[in-house]
């Protein structure tokens, strides 16, 4: 956990008093909706197709049970029992007053959680890899650096009114689980030939109507020149970005039109002039934030105690869970356990308060205070003793929370669609729901393998469609939804955009045709350790458009 | 448009030479950028203070070799959102030591106080009388920030290596800011 002092929280209070008041110069009239917006789009705050949306920031990630019981509270009281987390680390409530919008920030706030910079044109929430501090292939913690981003970015001076948003995220393990290749800047800490840690600096990656995977502008960049780097790249945006066109105003555009390599020039000839400035980072402030992060005191522990072989042994559905939500932890002894937030039928991402109380509870009793949130919308406990295994198992099967379908097929990536937003063309919710529903079976599902479903609304892609290994996007023709079908896209260190397999297809025939795309599969694969990807990699799309056209 | 300078409303002392109009003697004027750049050498020789105003697409690099003879230089905001002037007003500020007046002109509104004078501006003229009026709330809204900047506050990081924080910050006010 990282420590907020009284700065951090003085700054938080103080947002909530100024939001507090614009929202009163709303009301009043003194401000127009249109000088409005801008306003509430720096907290967090959208208006969608039935009521005023309100999204929080989990800094990489991360949350402790006193937080999580708060977002519990706030999802009683002022919403409809629920919150619904993102893919961006963020939590979102979609039924929030906004008489009582500054209340509900004034709660978050006691526990140091704030929806600044969750929209709009800035720096948005820096994420990471949900397991951070706990993974046993990582370099070291990379929230570490995600605070000094953070803290660096919140509020800056030059860099609240860019040409877009702007999404940052870091990684520090071999196996990038925070998608950093589809971000404007991804980093990437490694070790060099001489042994010592840097960040590879990646640019321009994104989705939405334009997909790229964003090119690496510097391989290494020391530690000290983090800010300055980072301030160069922003600068160069600030300054070149378009603005004249908000299709064509996310950084990869610019870097895709200048070209990664003129890009890097420009950003280069900024960074030498502001590196050995106020921007060079003091060890001194790293080593005070790193001190600020709390570790577990963890026991000194054997792995697989006797505990867990026995009920593994003599209990065929905590086997197939731990055998699906439960990894390696860097600790002899412990575990990181997933908590599925994809319940068959259910709405991907969604928590209810009850369910979050009682993960609060859990990650009290199992996992030091500590919760987490990834990108694929499940939650995670990272730091549990592999002895309470069993014990935790019962507890979160009893709140729905133990779907053995983390990574699987029916453990999809979905936007809220057209149920929420009023941007979206098509349904994303349903769609999910249906496909969850046809791959209910269990051993299907786990014979199937790694399978990721991505589903978006519209061309913004916030479900991700393109890095899907099948990923859908709804669009509309004629008033009537129709889903484009790709395949073979994916979101890690191997990051790729997948393929168009045909034609967009009808609301009614999205389930029929995964289940063909499943069906092909199962048939061309070499043997049941080839998984869909690799099947796709090998046979291209071909096989699977014929498969899927062949009777359509 | 009310024009605040460091925290007050004031007269604006400077008048618009509009194109090639003839700049009056004695009097401190504001020209358009391409007239400046025409006759920079004459415009800053004259004993009256002399401003341009600038567009946010170009490079303020063009203008150091006048930097030190020049009183004014006006930044311009088309709408809220455009945020190219912020980058422009650092780097005249801290690249080219540029110590003479910086003024946001265009939409300029409440909600951007703060981030105007932390970039380096020390004017700004105002669009509504009572965002002008309410300029020292304004910007007296927050009294921690986790940068370096023009307002000349120590950012929390370094705070908390002074040791600032245990026993009660010294919080900075409203009116401290606004000076």
């Amino acid at each position: 956990m990282y420590l907020y002092d009284e700065l951090d929280r003085t700054l938080v209070t103080e947002r909530v008093a100024e939001f507090r008041d614009q929202v009163a110069r709303r009301l009043s009239g003194e401000l127009t909706e249109e000088e409005f917006r801008p306003l509430r789009l720096m907290n967090g705050v959208y208006l969608q197709l039935h009521a005023y949306m309100l999204r929080i920031a989990i800094p990489y990630g991360t949350l402790s049970s006193a937080q999580v019981r708060m977002l519990a509270q706030v999802a009683r009281r002022y919403d409809r029992n629920f919150g619904h987390f993102t893919t961006r680390q963020n939590i979102q409530f979609h039924w929030i007053k906004l008489e009582e919008l500054p209340q509900a920030m004034a709660d978050l706030a006691s526990v140091g959680l704030h929806g600044m910079q969750t929209s709009g044109n800035c720096v948005r929430n820096i994420t990471t890899d949900q397991w951070a501090g706990a993974a046993p292939d990582e370099i070291e913690d990379p929230r570490i650096w995600a605070e000094v981003l953070r803290q660096h970015l919140t509020m800056h001076p030059e860099f609240s009114f860019l040409p877009r948003k702007f999404k940052i995220a870091l990684t520090a393990a071999a196996h990038d689980r925070a998608a950093v290749k589809v971000h404007d800047i991804g980093l990437r800490l490694h070790r060099n030939g001489a042994g010592e840690t840097g960040f590879e600096v990646l640019v321009g990656g994104g989705l939405g109507r334009t997909p790229f995977i964003a090119k690496t502008i510097k391989p290494f960049l020391a530690k000290r020149d983090l800010l300055s780097y980072v301030e160069a790249i922003l600068r160069v945006y600030n300054s070149y970005g378009r603005r004249d066109n908000i299709y064509k105003a996310r950084i990869k555009i610019l870097v895709h039109e200048l070209g990664a390599e003129a890009f890097a020039k420009e950003v280069e000839a900024e960074w030498r002039q502001i590196k050995d400035g106020p921007l060079a980072l003091d060890p001194a402030v790293v080593a005070d934030i790193a001190a600020r992060f709390r570790y577990p005191a963890y026991e000194r522990l054997d792995d697989s105690p006797p505990a867990l072989a026995a009920a593994r042994g003599s209990d065929r559905l905590f086997a197939a869970w731990l055998a699906n939500s439960v990894a390696n932890h860097k600790a002899d002894g412990y575990a990181i356990v997933t908590l599925s937030l994809k319940p068959e039928a259910g709405t991907p991402g969604d928590a209810t308060a009850e369910q979050m109380d009682a993960i609060a509870e859990l990650a009290d009793r199992y996992s030091f205070g500590e919760i987490r949130v990834g990108h694929e919308q499940n939650l995670v406990l990272p730091h549990v003793a592999q002895r309470d295994l069993p014990r935790l198992w019962r507890a979160l099967d009893a709140n729905g929370l133990a779907t053995p379908n983390v990574g699987l097929v029916s453990d999809i990536i979905s936007c809220p669609g057209l149920d929420y937003c009023s941007l979206a063309n098509t349904r994303s919710i349903p769609v999910a729901q249906e496909i969850s529903r046809r791959f209910h079976d269990r051993d299907l599902a786990r014979d199937l393998g790694p399978l990721h479903i991505n589903i978006s609304g519209c061309i913004n892609a916030c479900g991700h469609h393109h890095v899907g290994n099948i990923g859908i996007l709804g669009v509309e023709k004629n008033n009537e939804e129709f889903y484009q079908i790709t395949i073979g896209g994916r979101a890690d260190e191997a990051a790729a955009l997948g393929t168009l397999i045909g034609p967009a297809v009808r609301y009614a025939d999205v389930a029929d045709v995964v289940e063909d795309i499943v069906a092909a599969y199962l048939e061309l694969r070499e043997d049941s350790r080839e998984t869909f990807l690799q099947t796709v990699d090998r046979t291209g799309i071909e096989p699977f458009r014929e498969r899927v056209y062949a009777t359509r | 448009m009310p024009l605040v300078k460091r925290g007050r409303v004031i007269e604006d002392p400077y008048l618009r030479v509009v194109d090639d109009a003839p700049v009056p003697d004695g009097a401190a004027v504001i020209v358009p950028a391409a007239r400046f750049l025409a006759d920079a050498a004459e415009l800053t020789r004259r004993s009256a203070p002399t401003g341009l105003i600038w567009p946010n697409d170009r490079k303020v690099a063009e203008l150091a070799p006048w930097l030190d003879r020049l009183a004014l230089i006006a930044m311009t905001f088309p709408n809220f959102r455009d945020g190219r002037a912020y980058t422009q007003a650092r780097q005249l500020r801290e690249r080219h030591g540029f110590r003479g007046e910086l003024r946001a002109t265009g939409e300029i509104l409440r909600d951007q106080f703060l981030f105007l004078t932390r970039a380096g501006f020390d004017s700004l003229e105002v669009k509504k009388a009572a965002d002008a009026a309410a300029f020292a709330e304004a910007v007296g809204r927050y009294s921690v920030f986790y940068q370096q900047s023009a307002n000349g506050f120590a950012p929390v990081q370094r705070r908390r290596l002074l040791g600032a924080v245990a026993g009660g910050a010294r919080v900075a006010t409203g009116a401290e800011m606004a000076r």
